[in-house]
């Protein structure tokens, strides 16, 4: 039984889901300023991807690493939380049809988090905290910069307590029966791993904010690498969850997908939360002070469990899309299904490629990077970069886009002007990401070093000058670069003009991406998936052919114990 | 469904492809898994982390020792040469924002007990074209035993953002 009290509630014309106006009222406000924190991040985007790129070499030194920090935090940090919040807000209510739980707790997580926001990109401006995002101590930045994070912190533990007590009402009660759904299962597992994260967040920035106001000596420079990123990476887990999560309920609402054994897929989920909270260690495998057991018992057991699980999603879900397509009557070959999926559809097209991305690239090079000894070769490179870039950029952010085309008509009632652009947007920017990355990695196996402003190494007494393929990649970051801050930018623009000036859709249901599909006739198509498990095992010769060839890399190099 | 609670009896095995997936990639995990220890006792490329606490002004001091002690007399861009004995320990202090010292002789197919540490803040050793990288970080005393198995002359680039004049932070290792 619903739990709604009157007035606080509509039905969706397009679904029937039941959507609470309080915990609509807070996504809409979390996700507005999401964007406009993606639109600082990109701005932040361009100018570094510009000054890579020898030949144009855009900001100043100075400038480089205070954009730098810029982007990191508001790109990686800001635009992220504010749009997982509105997705647990999403989650937490319509999807248990259930109301939010505070709307005071909402107001006051949303508070902490603007202000301190604010005060960081302030901080950064003043030029007195150009430390990057890891901040590494003994670099020091401003109180207000520390604070401001410690403010972010809270405020979206704050919110992630409220969406536990969206689950906590729903479950008393009895708004839904049985297991919480799919989707909402892989959104609170996203919220476990947040709670573990930004533990680890207060534990790393109250003593490095005391240690700013002067109140204490020192904070021990490889005891504050390890807390932060226990912080660092497990909040990548957090956006992981989010955007698997994202890929079912995308699948679903483009093709209606289903998975094929939901517990193999909330197994998969758990094992994010069990494992993933000691993969901090893969930030510091050249690391002094770490032993090798430690390195590889952290990186190696755990991990790979976790990457199991990443395994098995990027099955599950296209094995989903694959059955219900089959069962629409595509059943001819191996591929036939996946050709006549919705590509005109932008969130279909935006969640799929995510898919593609973060496991063929972010995957794979993720997990390479992270093996204890092939970090050597690879550590502070602009491999780095390149990797992350195809998973929270290509992956997560693109998952978030796709949703965008739903959640802007769905809850914000209002449809994308000029569709044609919308359509085209995630190809845009899928294909400016996957170029970039691509570049930044055979850019770092060259040996250019990440955050590095100048790889001619003006003004150094004894220089050094990278082989001219280098030189060629790095231009390519700026041509990747500049294409995807493009699509970046369309996706921007478009969704503003949408959510303020777009046609209102309101007591009528949205206009479909596409005509639409044809029903899903035959139900049984459950195990009949070749062409997801042909994908996989594609996937999986790419990752052994890319993998053993590190080893091979590594093998050539001096001697080292 | 994904946005419904799922039908009672949801709780059962995989099966078909996916059962063989699941399979798979729990394989190669274990595979990529075990490839650790195996290379940590087979592999000639390990980063043990074996590092000492030390302050600033002790490691400071005991590289100037070594510079001082090993210095051939010869300058390459205006900097001492320092040529350490094959199999001995040999220094290399970070700070913003050069290496100290500035140019290292070394032998080919020698060992050597290379300490790394930071006067200031965190740094990179970043030896190139080889590509090798490892993390400098004040307070400790980051050992390397390293042998240079190709001759020839590198750069050891700062590849861990320590300020404004971080791009201009080299230094260079000769080998013969
Ligand atoms: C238009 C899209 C984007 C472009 C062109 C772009 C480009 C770049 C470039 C050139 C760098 C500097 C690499 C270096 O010198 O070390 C960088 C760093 C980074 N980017 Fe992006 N990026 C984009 C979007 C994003 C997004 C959406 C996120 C996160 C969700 C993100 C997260 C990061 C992070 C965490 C860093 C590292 C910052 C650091 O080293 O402190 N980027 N990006
Ligand atoms: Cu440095
Ligand atoms: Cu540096």
């Amino acid at each position: 039984m619903a739990n709604f009290k009157d007035n606080e509630v509509r039905t969706c014309d397009t679904t029937g889901l039941p959507v609470c106006l309080n915990a609509q009222f807070f996504i809409k406000l979390n996700a507005v300023c999401a964007v406009v924190f993606l639109l600082i991040g990109a701005l932040a985007a361009i100018g570094l991807a510009l000054t890579r790129w020898p030949a144009v070499h855009l900001l100043p030194a100075d400038w480089f690493y205070r954009v730098l920090t810029l982007h990191g935090l508001n790109m990686l940090i800001f635009w992220i939380l504010f749009f997982e919040i509105a997705i647990l807000y999403f989650c937490g209510t319509t999807l248990l049809n259930s109301r939010l739980a505070s709307k005071k707790v909402a107001w006051v997580s949303w508070l902490l988090m603007i202000i301190g926001a604010v005060s960081v990109d302030v901080a950064i401006f003043q030029g007195n905290s150009d430390v990057l995002m890891t901040s590494y101590v003994p670099l020091k930045g401003s109180p207000l910069f520390y604070g401001g994070i410690i403010l972010v912190a809270v405020g979206t533990l704050v919110g992630v307590f409220n969406y536990f007590g969206c689950i906590y009402i729903a479950k008393r009660d009895k708004t839904y029966e049985g297991s919480v759904p799919l989707v909402v299962f892989g959104a609170t597992a996203a919220a476990i791993i947040a709670v573990g994260t930004l533990l680890h967040g207060a534990v790393v920035m109250l003593p490095t904010f005391a240690w700013s106001m002067g109140w204490i000596e020192t904070v021990d420079p490889g005891w504050y690498r390890l807390i932060w990123w226990a912080l660092g990476h497990s909040s990548q887990q957090v956006n992981v969850c989010a955007m698997v999560a994202v890929w079912y309920l995308i699948a679903y609402l483009a093709v209606g997908g289903k998975p094929l054994n939901e517990t193999v897929c909330r197994t998969a989920f758990v094992f994010y939360i069990l494992f993933i909270n000691i993969a901090s260690a893969h930030h510091l495998l050249v690391d002094p002070g770490v032993g090798t057991e430690w390195k590889i018992w952290n990186t190696g057991y755990a991990m790979y469990l976790a990457v199991l699980a990443s395994m098995i999603h990027g099955f599950t879900v296209p094995a989903a899309i694959e059955s219900a397509q089959r069962g629409r009557g595509y059943t001819a070959g191996l591929f036939t299904w996946l050709a006549k999926c919705p590509w005109k559809n932008p969130a279909f097209a935006a969640s799929f490629m995510s898919m593609g991305i973060f496991g063929f690239i972010g995957g794979i090079t993720g997990v390479t990077l992270g093996t204890q000894q092939i970090n050597i070769i690879a550590h502070n490179t602009l491999r780095i970069p390149g990797h992350f870039h195809a998973t929270v950029v290509g992956g997560t952010t693109l998952a978030f886009m796709g949703l965008a085309y739903y959640v802007v008509p769905l809850i914000f009632q209002r449809e994308y002007p000029l569709k044609p652009l919308a359509r085209i947007q995630p190809y845009i920017f899928a294909v400016g990401i996957v170029f970039m990355s691509l570049t930044m990695s055979f850019a770092g196996s060259y040996g250019v070093p990440r955050r590095h402003w100048d790889v001619e190494f003006t003004g150094s007494a004894l220089g050094h000058s990278f082989d001219p393929g280098a030189t060629l990649m790095l231009a390519g970051v700026g041509v990747g670069g500049t294409l995807a801050f493009l699509g970046l930018l369309l996706f921007i623009l478009l969704t503003v003009w949408a959510v303020f000036l777009g046609k209102s859709n309101a007591g009528s249901p949205m206009e479909h991406w596409t005509p639409p599909l044809p029903p899903v006739a035959d139900e049984d198509m459950e195990h009949k998936t070749p062409g997801a498990f042909a994908l996989v095992i594609l996937l999986l010769v790419c990752f052994a052919v890319y993998y053993f060839a590190n080893w091979k890399a590594l093998a050539d190099v001096w001697w080292v114990r | 469904m994904s946005i419904t609670p799922p039908k009672d009896g949801w709780f059962e095995a995989p099966t078909g492809f996916e059962r063989t997936w699941v399979g798979l990639a729990l394989v190669w995990c274990l595979l990529m898994f075990l490839a650790m220890p195996y290379w940590h006792f087979k592999g000639k490329q390990n980063s043990t982390g074996e590092a000492y606490t030390v302050t600033p002004e002790a490691f400071l001091e005991r590289t100037n020792r070594f510079v001082e002690t090993n210095k051939t007399g010869e300058k390459i861009g205006g900097f001492d040469v320092v040529e350490p004995a094959p199999g001995t320990d040999i220094y290399l202090a970070a700070r913003m924002w050069s290496f100290h010292p500035a140019v290292l002789k070394l032998k080919k197919d020698s060992s050597y007990r290379l300490h790394m540490s930071s006067i200031d803040l965190n740094h990179g050793f970043s030896l190139q074209p080889m590509n090798m990288n490892f993390q400098i970080v004040p307070g400790y005393d980051h050992v390397l035993t390293l042998t240079p198995t190709v001759a020839g002359e590198y750069t050891v680039l700062c590849n861990e953002f320590c300020g404004i004049g971080h791009h201009m932070m080299t230094s260079r290792i000769i080998v013969e």
